[in-house]
């Protein structure tokens, strides 16, 4: 199996993991904090206002890590620097 | 596949580049601007007043309402930089709409540096409050052994900042551009109105978070009990 084969290979494989278990970690947290937020919004609809924009904020955290499984799985297909390489040695 | 808009050449002389980063940011700023400049030529106070006055005075109004409730300070201090942040964030990324338009947020570039103002107008803000000493005094809370985790803390969320608006909008416009290769008119169309939501929404968590750090390094004047949301690190 050559060079080129084997990265491109494992680049897709790994880039289909990194986003599979990468995005279950934050779905669980972000529908937790979720539920909680709408039984809070429930016990006290005063409170809405703060507590939607707190929800944001740490959904917008938690969701940071899923965006960087993302983006690591964006460059691995899309931009990946060993597979570049590989290719420029192969064809220069 | 990866559109990278700092890799697209508009205009060549010489040594001097201009990318498509550089030339829809500069775009989005004369736009605003522009915009900004006709409305407040021709202020009135009377209720008899131009749609354009209204709609500025609504964003400045609201987002004013934002920073007071978050910071509980008087928000004329915070105004232009937050409200700049998310009046620039939520144009680029809404005129994503517009054909051949390529949002400059979906560029690392401009993430970055946009995470870095933030990055060091915290301090600024938090050193001319409370002065340096105090400031610095912050980062060894509770104790000094927590001071490394402090300061990656730090540049941790900054990283975060960047890498959150980036990964939005760059995947928006991936999936855009991936979906209109083989799946004709109809569900591009679903993805822009989900781009645009996601814009949105994204420049309202920028400016919000970025004024959360802020009254995180400078502590209120009526400290009773502050309810904002533990901002110290980001991955635990």
């Amino acid at each position: 199996m050559s060079d080129i084969s084997l990265i491109g290979m494992i680049s897709i494989f790994t880039a289909g993991i990194t986003i599979a278990i990468g995005s279950v970690g934050p779905a669980l947290g972000e529908a937790r904090a979720l539920a909680q937020a709408l039984s809070a919004i429930a016990q006290q609809p005063d409170e809405a206002n703060t507590i939607s924009r707190t929800l944001f904020v740490g959904l917008a955290m938690v969701e940071s890590t899923a965006i960087y499984c993302l983006v690591i799985s964006m460059i691995l297909i899309f931009a990946n620097p060993f597979w570049e390489y590989a290719i420029a040695q192969s064809g220069g | 596949m990866m559109t990278n808009p700092d890799q697209i050449i508009l205009w060549q002389y010489g040594l001097i580049k201009i990318n498509a980063t550089l030339a829809f940011t500069w775009g989005v700023m004369a736009l605003l601007a522009l915009v900004s400049y006709a409305v407040t030529r021709r202020m009135v106070v009377d209720p008899p007043m131009s749609k354009g006055q209204n709609l500025l005075e609504v964003i400045v109004f609201h987002v004013n309402l934002q920073i007071r409730e978050i910071s509980r300070q008087r928000p004329l201090r915070y105004l232009p930089l937050i409200g700049t942040l998310f009046l620039f964030i939520l144009i680029s990324n809404l005129l994503a709409i517009v054909p051949g338009y390529i949002p400059p947020t979906s560029s690392l570039s401009t993430t970055t540096a946009l995470a870095l103002c933030v990055f060091v107008a915290v301090p600024v803000y938090g050193i001319r409050q409370i002065g340096l000493w105090r400031y610095l005094k912050q980062y060894c809370r509770p104790t000094l052994f927590m001071l490394p985790f402090n300061i990656i803390g730090e540049l941790s969320r900054t990283l975060a900042l960047a890498v959150r608006l980036y990964g939005n909008i760059m995947s928006g416009v991936v999936i855009g551009a991936i979906f209109l290769s083989f799946v004709p008119f109809f569900f591009p169309i679903l993805m822009q109105v989900l781009g645009l939501l996601t814009g949105t929404i994204q420049a309202y968590i920028f400016s919000v978070l970025t004024m959360v750090y802020i009254a995180s390094a400078v502590p209120s004047s009526d400290d009773k009990d502050s309810k904002h949301p533990e901002t110290g690190d980001t991955h635990e």
